[in-house]
């Protein structure tokens, strides 16, 4: 097995008293394609800045590309891409030269630069937005300019920080569908989401993070296989209702879940616990039989939804 | 940073890593990103400023329009217009050069000033609040003290030929008796720059600004303006005014600038106290600008 990109054992950084990284471990190989799924406040960012070498540890081991970040912080970033949170592209300049001038903070020569612009320009399908000021580029669009700045130093390890945050969902899609091509091209891709549909379509592997710690770690499917069932039907009898009625589906499914607009059913058979609920003599207002997902998993790990 | 000593091999690693490291990184990957930070962490304040320089270009006709601009307008206003007042009045009362000449290498040091105060002030807590570009030069293999140290030698591109500019009119405006007068140019950039890392400095402190900026112009840099014996004499202030001008470096700036334009008399030690202070002024707000921004950009 190669060697790991990144290792990070009992990685903590403290704000005073508050350990918004709460000694996780973790390390992620060559090529792989990484998450930390987690809600807000989870430390993901955090750790992500950490790995990004621009954030001091308060303790643990922290080694990527088997240099340690106190030590190595330019030579590590000068290997890393890093898309934040929130777009910090040059507004002052226009669409590509942001690339170019990014570019050069590597060491790159001008005319590798330039060339590369233009290759990245296409990738992010923004030839037509070249001259473009970056205020006048949609959410999207400066989403993918940001990732073709990411890439303008050929990086070895891409760290996304909630790569789709806040964008539509056809926008989304075209994200997805250019960071997919980049997993294919063997691109270590770190990221960081609180959507459960991200983490399924672009993570091999992830971690569940919650305040600061690791609470599971697994590829997708293997998540949803040790921790939740293979359907969940959901019913609705109101939000008055739900709570009342729970009680009558003790023993029905494997375990359920009583969220205040619903109720979760888990099961490998959804249809067959719908139809044990309606001989109890209960008509729920609404009903769906799908597919476990990760949003599952965090449930059943924290007790608490994703997105709160 | 740690500071054990580490025997490292490998020629790229020459030079630009000492010190780090408990034990020589010896797979490839990390050889590879060795290779790769040795151009960044040496020339890095370049590229920071290569950046900087050409976002100016953004509104370099505002830059133009004033290099060319206020020259003119204070050369001609005060320089020839007050000046046909203060000539007759003052002319046999000790003055020894025209008022032309007194004040001009004063507005070429407050010209300095001017562009500092722009270019250190608003753009420093855009770059970290509103677009928030320093933290993107961050993740790049640049640190913190190269985008102190590109964002002062950015403004130097455009506060020195401003100043040559401005200097080249007083020429033309016939202001410049001493031969050695274009040293008032390195008078007038040092003065602006001693402002511009203390003021760099301090915005580099600001979360938010509710008003500070404009306050500290408004309540700072104009009474500099006025008490810095930039349009009289400082010894024309009452004595108990006088320390203001002491302690600006306005003041300093401009005293030496009016050493170099037209001999100005004072004594030697005045002339050296005049260039340390300024230094002073710089390198404390230098020092304290790389320390704020290291300390804020590794959150």
């Amino acid at each position: 097995m190669p060697a790991p990109v990144i290792v990070a054992s009992d990685l903590t950084k403290k704000y005073k008293d508050f350990a918004a990284v709460d000694g996780i471990s973790f390390e992620v190989a060559p090529g792989e394609s990484f998450g930390l799924l987690g809600p807000n406040g989870a430390g993901k960012s955090t750790t992500m800045r950490m790995v990004g070498a621009v954030s001091t540890r308060t303790s643990g081991d922290l080694r990527i590309l088997d240099l340690d970040p106190n030590d190595y912080g330019p030579e590590i970033r000068s290997q890393l891409g890093v898309v934040p949170q929130a777009d910090n592209l040059d507004v002052e300049l226009k669409a590509r030269d942001n690339l170019v001038v990014y570019g050069r903070y590597f060491g790159l020569p001008r005319k590798v630069v330039q060339q590369r612009a233009d290759e990245l320009m296409a990738f992010a399908q923004l030839e037509d937005k070249v001259k473009a000021k970056v205020d006048d580029l949609s959410g999207g669009m400066k989403r993918r300019l940001t990732i073709a700045r990411a890439l303008i130093n050929d990086p070895r390890i891409l760290l996304l920080d909630e790569p789709t945050t806040g964008l539509d969902p056809q926008a989304r899609h075209i994200l997805w569908d250019r960071l997919f091509r980049l997993k294919e091209q063997g691109t270590t891709l770190v990221l960081t989401t609180h959507y459960m549909d991200e983490a399924e379509q672009l993570c091999d592997r992830l971690v569940v993070v919650d305040k600061g710690s690791i609470m599971a770690e697994g590829s997708p499917a293997a998540l949803i296989r040790q921790y939740s069932s293979r359907e969940v039907l959901e019913v609705r009898f109101g939000s008055d209702r739900n709570e009342q009625v729970a009680e009558q589906l003790a023993g029905i499914g494997e375990r359920v879940e009583v969220l205040p607009d619903r109720i979760l059913v888990y099961s490998e058979d959804g249809e067959a616990e719908l139809n044990h609920i309606t001989e109890l003599g209960l008509h729920p207002l609404t009903s769906l039989v799908r597919r476990s997902s990760l949003e599952d998993v965090f449930l059943r790990l924290t007790g608490r939804s994703l997105i709160e | 940073m740690s500071g054990t000593e580490s025997p490292r091999g490998g020629s790229v690693a020459a030079g630009s890593a000492s010190g780090r490291g408990a034990q020589g990184p010896q797979s490839e990957m990390a050889r590879a990103a060795i290779a790769a930070g040795t151009l960044p962490r040496r020339w890095g304040a370049l590229y920071v400023a290569e950046h900087r320089t050409r976002s100016m270009a953004a509104y370099k006709g505002t830059i133009i329009a004033t290099g060319i601009g206020n020259p003119v307008v204070y050369l001609f206003a005060l320089g020839v217009g007050l000046a046909t007042l203060v000539d007759a009045n003052v002319g046999g009362a000790g003055a020894t050069v025209s008022y032309l000449t007194f004040v001009a290498p004063a507005l070429l040091a407050s010209a300095a000033v001017t562009i500092a105060t722009e270019e250190f002030s608003y753009p420093i807590l855009g770059a970290f609040k509103w677009n928030p570009t320093f933290f993107a030069i961050n993740a790049s293999p640049i640190s913190p003290r190269q985008i102190v140290d590109g964002q002062m030698l950015s403004v130097l591109v455009r506060m020195v030929p401003s100043c040559i500019v401005y200097f080249l009119f007083m020429l033309v405006f016939g202001a410049v008796p001493s031969p050695i007068g274009w040293l008032s140019i390195l008078a007038a950039v040092a003065t602006g720059m001693a402002v511009g890392a203390v003021l760099m400095s301090y915005v580099s402190t600001l979360q938010t600004d509710s008003g500070q900026i404009a306050l500290l112009m408004r309540f700072g840099l104009t009474p500099m303006f006025l008490f810095s014996g930039t349009f009289f004499p400082l010894a024309q202030l009452p004595a108990y005014l006088q320390w203001i001008g002491w302690i600006s470096p306005l003041w300093h700036g401009t005293e030496l600038g009016r050493v170099f334009s037209y001999g100005a008399p004072e004594p030697i030690w005045l002339t050296v106290a005049h260039v340390l202070y300024l230094a002073a002024w710089f390198v404390f707000g230098w020092l304290a600008s790389r320390r704020v921004t290291a300390r804020r950009l590794n959150k």
